[in-house]
């Protein structure tokens, strides 16, 4: 208890930022529950399937987006480089072992991401916004233009997917297979992501979000964390894509369009950005929402969206979990201290 | 001379098409540049007024130009309303906040033109003097083409004059370069940027109504252009007239000759030199430097 032998751990701020990177309790109920979807809903599977997918692809753009403040509209880019990767490689037979490809769906994605990022994370706001929009645009156009590759607008149905590990195989009537591999691969995708922004190196780009001037002025090498930032979060959007495009077992241009891009954001933002859960959160909301709205009144759902939409930009600027803290804040924290 | 008839007739297409884009795009422009707000809704402008402007001509039989007045007040009058109830309380919020709340408006938009409207694609009816072709002396072509060109240049030299010349125009320049010295000349910005924010939404409203006839009217309309204007905008630079009649001209005609050569992924290439011209200039063709 005595003061002068930690005088930082007596600093009412200083547990909480100690002890941050501890696991909760409640970290593992994300998990049991797609554990208990598994059980619970039989027919709903592929939707899990899909549904997992989008999980870690808004994951990919919270590490861009929420953690470095890199303000991205072409997020899709890299989502289709994985979804093309993985489909071309099985189309034609190449490579079908699921695992090793998502690994090089992965690489690709990194690859364009290292590149892309390399050049475009000179500019800031509008400009960024519009050059990540139209490198999505141009792999778009370059997909559709490489028809006899790619299958141009209609895409390549049926690939053909190796089971996994040589034992588990995909069956395209029940998704059981499907639903457990992709919770698979966003468990290790996603323990990779929580160990990484609680590094030091996860620190430093939020620090880059909060503060560009002071980064660089305490000689934090900001474009160089920008770039592996941007490459790290295009490679797990292409691990993304390649999750979905073995679970669909078909891969076509909406892989690369801004429909999916827009989508990614809101269920980001809709989840709430930089805290590692919103992307668990958001993708649950919406898909839930737009499974069971847009199949009773398309139109009513784009319109709720809409809405939706503007109240959460006006009203709820952190998204979901952002409310539920801050509601947690007011009445939860006053319980305990009286 | 048929080569030089063949190049002008592509040139004239793809200058006509360019001036649609001027039309819509250059509100964006000014808005953007004073206020720096992301307006991605500027688009399910452009297609609420061509939708007034194709509506009360096909069902209330008005005439094109006053169709074209309606439309141009109608627009202007849902964005006040709009700018003065909602776009003012994010102008200090982050850029995320502002695409997400624009995004939010166009898919508002696009689900209130199915409902009320319908999902069907529009037709523009040109009065019959704007029909068929006009003899330019070396060759025929199309008089809506031409009277869109005309239209285009005299707008867009009608708003740089009142930028050079007037009051407002001056006002708007100023805060454009320094808004907070700006602010402390008097100048009330506030009430500036609602009356730009209304003519810039008009003017997207008529460009929404005199491209219908080909751009087509229908509600996706919002998003299939919006990558469009936002690269016209942000190659002419932000907050310049000239810059953004320029590069829609440019984008028009190579739009133009790239579809008409590489119908298949000629649009690649545009990307592609937007891309370039982006990084060699950051702030657009004509836009002032950061500082």
């Amino acid at each position: 208890m005595s003061a002068a032998a930690s005088p930082a751990i007596e600093h009412p701020g200083a547990r909480g930022l100690i002890t941050r990177h501890r696991l909760r309790w409640w970290e593992t109920l994300p998990w049991i529950i797609g554990l208990g979807f598994y059980f619970a809903f039989p027919d709903y599977l592929g939707f899990g399937a899909e549904l997992l997918a989008m999980i870690l692809f808004a994951l990919s753009l919270d590490l861009a987006l929420g953690y470095a403040g890199i303000v991205t509209l072409g997020h899709a880019a890299f989502f289709g480089a994985g979804a093309y990767t993985v489909g071309m490689l099985a189309f034609y037979e190449i490579w079908t072992e699921p695992i090793t490809s998502l690994l090089l769906a992965a690489l690709v994605a990194a690859i364009i991401g290292f590149l892309s990022g390399l050049v475009l994370l000179r500019t800031r706001g509008l400009t960024l916004l519009m050059l990540t929009l139209c490198t999505m645009a141009l792999l778009q156009e370059a997909a559709n233009m490489a028809r006899a590759y790619t299958g141009g607008f209609d895409g390549l149905p049926d690939l053909a997917i190796a089971p996994v590990f040589g034992v588990f195989e995909f069956n395209p009537l029940y998704a059981n297979t499907q639903y457990l591999y992709s919770l698979g691969v966003l468990l290790v995708c996603f323990i990779f992501m929580r160990t990484l922004v609680y590094s030091p190196f996860g620190q430093s780009l939020t620090g880059i979000r909060e503060n560009l001037l002071r980064m660089h002025a305490i000689g934090s090498p900001v474009r160089r964390r920008l770039v592996i930032c941007y490459t790290i979060s295009a490679a797990l959007a292409g691990i993304a894509g390649g999750l979905w495009a073995q679970t669909n077992a078909y891969v076509n241009l909406s892989a690369l369009d801004l429909d999916r891009a827009a989508t990614v954001f809101i269920v980001l933002i809709l989840g709430g950005y930089g805290r590692l859960y919103g992307a668990f959160v958001g993708a649950v909301a919406y898909m839930a929402l737009e499974h069971f709205l847009a199949k009773i009144y398309p139109t009513a759902w784009q319109l709720g969206l809409g809405l939706l939409l503007v109240m959460i930009a006006l009203f709820a600027r952190n998204g979901i979990l952002g409310v539920a803290e801050a509601l947690w804040q007011r009445y939860g924290a006053r319980r305990k201290t009286p | 001379m048929d080569f030089v008839a063949n190049f002008a007739g592509i040139l004239l297409g793809g200058l006509s098409a360019g001036t649609v884009l001027f039309i819509v795009s250059v509100g964006l422009s000014v808005t953007m540049g004073l206020m720096g707000f992301v307006n991605l809704a500027h688009g399910a402008f452009a297609m609420f007024g061509g939708y007034v402007i194709v509506l009360s001509m096909n069902r209330a039989h008005f005439g094109f130009a006053a169709a074209l007045a309606l439309g141009f007040v109608a627009t202007a009058a849902i964005s006040v309303v709009l700018e003065r109830t909602l776009y003012r309380r994010l102008y200090r919020a982050s850029e995320l906040d502002q695409v997400l709340f624009t995004i939010g408006l166009i898919f508002i938009f696009i689900a209130g033109a199915i409902i009320v409207v319908g999902p069907e694609s529009q037709t523009l009816q040109l009065p019959a003097a704007l029909r068929g072709q006009i003899n330019l002396g070396f060759l025929q072509y199309r008089t809506y083409s031409i009277f869109l060109i005309v239209i285009g240049f005299l707008i867009g030299f009608g708003i740089s004059l009142a930028f050079e010349r007037t009051r407002i125009g001056a006002q708007i320049r100023a805060t454009v370069d320094n808004r907070r010295m700006a602010e402390s000349l008097g100048i009330n910005v506030d009430r500036l940027f609602t009356i730009t924010f209304a003519f810039g939404s008009g003017m997207a409203g008529i460009g929404g109504g005199l491209g219908a006839e080909f751009l087509g009217l229908d509600p996706q309309y919002a998003l299939k252009y919006l990558v469009y204007f936002l690269i016209a905008v942000s190659v002419g630079g932000l907050g310049s007239v000239m810059g953004v009649y320029y590069a829609s001209l440019i984008l028009g005609v190579f739009d133009f000759v790239l579809k008409l050569y590489l119908p298949k992924g000629g649009t690649l290439f545009i990307y592609a030199l937007t891309i370039l011209l982006l990084l060699w200039r950051p702030q657009g063709l004509f836009g002032k430097k950061e500082t």
